[in-house]
């Protein structure tokens, strides 16, 4: 593949923003004293600074790069991921978790498990958390390695070490804010590189018309139905008419109801930017001023896909085409970056490579915040040394930020098995995360929950997701990391990601049934000590009085209306 | 907030905004083929230039924080 040749201005851009993200980090160091400051920024942060920085956390670079390896591969039903994953769960996180989070004062995820059940519930969750995090960090290391590798011939080596260690010199510096201040930065410059990309693949592909007319002809090449690249639903009634192989129940359940709402209520990568909102209004609104950039962001991140594939196979004025793998499918992955070489002349191509820079550091810092307190409030304060002084604490705080971003370099150079990235992490979500919401939906509105409950139920739907991977593969793989490792193949699903999405579900459901049935076998803990903790025993936070926009409600129900808009338009 | 967000990103973007303008203006038209003729680096500036000199002028305003009493009392 061609590589691409920077020119002066280019450089000079990605350097203005390198010297930005570090002077920031500059700026806030006398700010970022105690531990509050460090880890929580201080209960500080104002709904829309937090609210975009949560959703630049979960912009990495593995988003990015794997949206838009999805829309070339599966076209526009990959907005579900944002139409019914993500944005009713962002929905639901303001409106009736974010109370329990931001009003029970816990200052970590893990740490509101054990508030709520108990010392094993939360160590079991710290210690999966911070090892599942360390891995996302590290796989989205290695895709920006890979790409700068690729496109510019840096050495791999080169590329990660100087990102990460700008990551980690500011976050050193200022700690959580640090890291927030940077994602809201870095989501306007996501934004500012993005859009002319795909105004300009727009323009070649002969606008809307010229797109959907060329993804026709993807579709039928395939052997699907003219509009399978175009309609986000009509052929989801059986898994073969559409390319992702899955059916509207795998997917409403699987991905909508499971992974992303385990995804989007329960990581701390997220949740940790509302807790550090400055009230409990701000809190709840976070996630909700999330929704709204995050549901128009298939534009800027799946379409530039379809783009990429249409013109592969349809053919434009420029004569833009996706590369190919060795063995004959195209490289998805490259599809945002290719498209960057082929449209921005110099000076925009440095503005463009800085975005997705941004959106790499973005995801990593998001990781790497998350595992520094995690490790220092739930691992360190919780098993090593109760008795930490603040200042200790800080210290602890600095030292996991350099080992995290260490570990995560290792797991970058571990990582090169899977062709889409996006299917990994799902995978990796399913066994860790889709046990999880059932325990904190039984633990947030069944007061009954009990912390053995919660504790056999979490290991047994971990368990479940492994046996069930174990025991069932995809079409056409072969048994090993992509199932069946169990012996015996019970079930072929028709792709991966409806492999995936089975996973969760059974991982939810054995979790569900388990933490249900021995709750109702084990002693129950007194109401009093639930206050805060559990729905029924919560005063509602008091919101009469706040304008119509600040309302977590009326949000919330703008968020879903215009949500059910989007699904019907491109239906 | 003690260091408004504002300030800083719109900054950035009025940096990178009068780069690419002038870049836009004195660059060699041949290397604009490759956006379809169009000169991406003028317009775009542009745009990037406006926006940053808006967050500038918010963030140097010094608006109260946005948690207002009622927000307080609501915790």
């Amino acid at each position: 593949m061609n590589q691409l040749h920077l020119a002066a201005i280019d450089y000079v851009i990605i350097a203005t923003y390198f010297v930005f993200v570090l002077g920031i980090g500059f700026l806030l160091r006398r700010y970022t004293q105690s531990s509050t400051d460090f880890f929580l920024s201080g209960r500080s942060i104002p709904a829309w600074v937090a609210g975009l920085a949560f959703l630049s956390a979960n912009l990495g670079a593995q988003e990015v790069i794997g949206m838009a390896a999805s829309g070339a591969k599966y076209g526009i039903a990959t907005s579900h991921f944002y139409w019914i994953g993500a944005i009713p769960a962002m929905a639901f996180v303001g409106v009736f978790m974010m109370p329990f989070y931001y009003g029970s004062r816990a200052r970590s995820v893990p740490e509101y498990l054990r508030l709520r059940f108990d010392e094993k519930t939360r160590g079991l969750n710290a210690i999966s958390f911070a090892v599942m995090t360390v891995f996302s960090s590290g796989i989205s290391m290695y895709a920006m390695g890979l790409l700068l590798t690729a496109l510019l011939g840096w050495s791999f080596n080169f590329s990660v070490i100087v990102s990460a260690v700008i990551v980690l010199a500011y976050i050193l510096l200022g700690g959580l804010t640090s890291a927030i201040y940077n994602e809201v930065l870095q989501f306007f410059l996501i934004v500012a590189g993005l859009l002319p990309l795909v105004f300009l693949g727009l323009q070649d592909v002969g606008g809307w018309g010229g797109l959907t007319q060329r993804l026709t002809l993807t579709a039928t090449q395939h052997g699907f139905a003219a509009g399978a690249w175009t309609d986000s639903w009509r052929h989801m009634g059986d898994p073969s008419a559409n390319p992702m192989g899955v059916e509207w129940f795998g997917l409403a359940m699987g991905l909508g109801f499971v992974l992303s709402f385990g995804y989007w209520t329960t990581d701390f990568l997220v949740v940790q930017r509302a807790m550090a909102a400055e009230s409990m209004s701000a809190a709840r609104r976070t996630p909700l001023i999330a929704a709204f950039p995050k549901m128009l962001f298939p534009a800027l991140v799946i379409l530039p896909g379809m783009i990429a594939i249409a013109l592969t196979t349809g053919g434009g004025r420029t004569g833009f085409a996706l590369p190919k793998l060795a063995d004959g499918s195209y490289n998805y992955d490259m599809s945002i970056p290719m498209m960057l070489g082929h449209y921005f002349p110099p000076g925009l191509l440095g503005l463009g490579l800085t975005a997705l820079m941004a959106s790499f550091m973005s995801g990593m810092a998001g990781n790497v915040t998350a595992f520094n307190t995690v490790w220092t409030y739930d691992i360190y304060q919780a098993y090593l040394r109760r008795d930490a002084s603040d200042r200790h604490l800080v210290w602890v705080g600095r030292m996991a930020t350099v080992v995290g971003v260490a570990l995560s370099i290792a797991t970058a150079y571990a990582t090169t098995r899977f062709n889409n990235i996006m299917d990994m992490l799902q995978l990796v979500f399913a066994f860790v995360n889709a046990p999880l919401f059932a325990t904190f939906l039984l633990g947030m509105f069944w007061k009954r929950t009990t912390g053995h409950g919660a504790f056999t139920g979490l290991l047994a739907g971990t368990v479940a997701a492994a046996i069930h991977h174990g025991i069932t593969l995809p079409a056409l793989a072969h048994a090993g990391i992509k199932g069946g490792w169990l012996g015996a193949v019970v079930h072929r699903y028709p792709s991966e990601m409806a492999q995936n999405f089975w996973t969760a579900i059974f991982a939810w459901t054995t979790c569900m049934v388990v933490t249900i049935l021995v709750s109702l076998a084990t002693r129950p803990r007194a109401d009093d000590e639930l206050r805060g903790l559990v729905y029924s025993l919560t005063e509602r936070p008091r919101t009469e009085g706040l304008p119509w926009y600040k309302h977590p409600g009326g949000l919330a129900a703008i968020v879903l209306v215009m949500t059910v808009v989007l699904n019907v338009v491109f239906f | 907030m003690r260091v408004d967000i504002r300030t800083p990103i719109g900054a950035l973007f009025v940096v990178i905004g009068v780069m690419l303008v002038v870049y836009g203006m004195l660059a060699d038209h041949a290397i604009y083929t490759k956006s379809l003729g169009l000169n991406v680096n003028l317009w775009w500036g542009l745009v990037l230039l406006a926006f940053g000199a808006v967050f500038v002028f918010f963030g140097a305003r010094r608006e109260p924080t946005s948690a207002t009493d009622v927000d307080r009392d609501a915790r």
